[in-house]
């Protein structure tokens, strides 16, 4: 983080542009390293300059492709995941941000506040008892059942929030977190549940849907895919409502904001894009508190760059995760919720203890 | 063209926390409301900046009901001073106070924004502070920020040193322009009291600002406010011009506390309260 500040203080100097804008242009040229760097790395090592050889080739630049292998490798397995890797990180990036802000605590994360969990639960209860629910539906439904699950799950535990937290027409957001809590709690023990009666094959999906995987299930996850990124262009807009927002829900109506109709859009928006996500991926937890966290450091509290780098920040970090998740047990991957799981939490505490600090006189 | 409440009755679980109150804030005007803790004050504030809406009567902004006024044509035509807000994440003095431009930012250039918001900073007295964490001051100091915030807000796209930035506010049948502070002199020093109760004058006097403020000390009032409105349980119970309504008698029996006016020897009158 002090290489990148210096870095960023050196080419301003030469530069017209301010410091934060400079930041997020670091952390997109950061990314495109890291999709390279990540196309090599996994089971068949890749050179990176057979990666670019083979990018320029896809896109026309040049005519000699790389060796045929390598590239349905690149092609059908590692290109696809990683666009699946740079969606789902910045998605829960940005939202992780978008709470942040909305509950006016650094420490709001959909994992927290249950949206991650309901989302998980939907899937599980397609997952085990799904043939009960739906009999012979079950099989027409297909291969679609269980992320739509996900995504009902994640959809109405933020509407059950709302409701909840509601009162006279208007939400606290303290009490509002506090409920998301206490869904979550609700949530992981239906999940305990139907992983006390699932049978074998149906607990190997399960530890999926916990523990995370960017593997994909193909083509089904394209419309959750596409909902992910709309969701994206829509909250990534809302630097400046939102940092009205940190004022206060009252000095935020003072100076034009319409309060209640931002507080409900942006939660359902925020919903629908961890939903999303966790029906492609499964829970991964810590991207979305750990990336906000770390692009504050270099650009501090202005939601304007907040967002937007929190959006990069989080496709960095799953990107990244997911080439270690695949390296480091050859040749089986691990779940990149464990991954992210490893390193969010010791950040987490990390961080703990530098707000513990500073509340020092 | 006015900021007005019209028999309003503001109702919560079935108690009254206003009742017909009719009050009218004047372009160009202080009016200061008084009342002892817990009158509505602070409810009325509410009613009258839309965050809360009256359960009966009107409260009219320039000819228009609040309630038909977007959030962002409200804030380009009022700002509010509210009692310290409380903000966790780590923002500058200079960044809270160039928040109050966010209701023009559709309209404004960013060198105008960055002159007003370093002249309300000079006004407020926190030039010295302009680049420190807002979460590390103190209440006194979180005052004034807000106090310069609001001043950004209010001046909108007028310049600052009070000549027209835009053409539209030479316009005399503009819409006026209203500043609500919600005791602006809690947490205060005596000459920082001073200065800001002077800044609210003067917005109202020399740029015709309809100013209303919730102020507790009685000689405050005769020295800064044209009009007062005394409170009491929800209800007005006198208003009029300062001279006349700033009586001992009836202070006593609103305040349940004897007061007295004493002739200053350097003019005028002083009020005091004494404990019985």
């Amino acid at each position: 983080m002090i290489a990148v500040k210096q870095m960023v203080a050196a080419l301003q100097m030469q530069l017209p542009v301010n410091r934060s804008a400079l930041f997020l242009i670091l952390l997109m040229v950061g990314l495109c390293a890291a999709t390279v760097v990540s196309l090599g790395m996994g089971g068949v090592e890749i050179s990176v300059g057979d990666v670019f050889v083979h990018l320029g080739q896809r896109i026309g630049v040049t005519e000699v492709g790389i060796d045929a292998f390598d590239a349905r490798i690149l092609d059908s397995l590692r290109l696809p995941r990683i666009l699946r890797a740079i969606v789902i990180g910045a998605g829960l990036g940005l939202a992780g941000a978008v709470m942040q802000s909305l509950f006016r605590n650094p420490i709001a994360d959909p994992g927290i506040i249950g949206v991650s969990a309901s989302a998980a639960f939907g899937a599980v209860t397609m997952i085990v008892a799904g043939h009960l629910i739906m009999g012979s539906y079950y099989a027409a439904f297909g291969p679609y059942g269980v992320p739509v699950a996900a995504f009902g799950g994640a959809v109405l535990a933020t509407v059950l929030i709302s409701i909840l937290s509601r009162q006279d027409g208007r939400t606290d957001a303290a009490i509002m977190l506090l409920i998301g809590v206490a869904i979550n709690a609700i949530a992981f023990a239906g999940v305990g549940v139907f992983t006390y009666m699932a049978d074998d094959a149906q607990l190997r999906s399960l530890t999926f849907w916990q523990m995370g995987a960017l593997s994909g299930n193909g083509p089904t996850d394209m419309p959750a895919l596409i909902v992910m990124v709309l969701g994206i262009a829509y909250l990534i807009r809302l630097g400046t409502p939102l940092n009205l927002f940190l004022l206060g829900e009252a000095e935020a109506r003072h100076l034009g904001v319409e309060v209640e109709h931002l507080k409900r859009r942006a939660t359902v928006i925020t919903a629908l894009v961890v939903g999303a996500a966790v029906a492609v991926s499964g829970i991964i937890g810590f991207v979305g508190l750990v990336a906000p966290h770390l692009v504050r450091l270099a650009t501090g509290p202005d939601n304007r760059y907040v967002l937007p780098a929190s959006a990069i920040g989080g496709a960095i970090i799953l990107t990244a995760a997911d080439a270690v998740a695949r390296i480091i047990v050859l040749p089986a991957e691990l779940p990149i919720g464990l991954v992210t799981g490893i390193v969010g939490g010791p950040f987490f505490l990390g961080l703990l203890i530098v707000e513990k600090k500073r509340r020092r006189l | 063209m006015t900021l007005m409440a019209h028999k309003a009755d503001f109702k919560a679980r079935g108690r009254y926390l206003l009742r017909d109150v009719s009050i009218v804030v004047t372009p160009g005007e202080v009016l200061a409301i008084l009342g002892p803790n817990g009158a509505g004050k602070s409810t009325l504030l509410k009613v009258l900046a839309g965050e809360l809406s009256p359960s009966g009567g009107t409260v009219v902004q320039n000819g228009r009901p609040l309630s038909s006024i977007s959030a962002l044509d409200l804030a380009q035509e009022r700002a509010v001073m509210p009692q310290a807000a409380s903000m966790t994440f780590p923002f500058t003095v200079f960044d809270v106070v160039a928040l109050g431009r966010a209701p023009f930012r559709k309209v404004s250039t960013r060198q105008f924004d960055q002159k007003q918001v370093r002249r309300a900073i000079e006004l407020a007295d926190i030039t010295h502070l302009q680049n420190r964490a807002y979460p590390a001051l103190s209440g006194g100091e979180k005052q004034r920020v807000h106090l310069a915030r609001a001043l950004v807000q209010l001046w909108g796209m007028k310049d600052a040193t009070g000549k027209s930035g835009a053409s539209e506010d030479d316009d005399p049948t503009s819409a006026a322009r209203f500043l609500l502070l919600d005791e602006p002199t809690a947490g205060l020093d005596v000459s920082h009291q001073h200065a800001v109760l002077a800044l609210a004058r003067r917005e109202a006097k020399e740029h015709g600002v309809g100013v209303l403020m919730i102020l507790h000390d009685f000689n405050q009032v005769l020295t800064y406010a044209d009009q007062v409105a005394i409170l009491t349980a929800g209800e007005v119970v006198a208003q009029g011009p300062v001279t006349n309504v700033m009586a001992p008698d009836l202070l006593s029996s609103v305040f349940k506390s004897p007061i007295r006016a004493i002739n200053d020897p350097a003019g005028g009158v002083v009020l005091v309260s004494q404990s019985a």
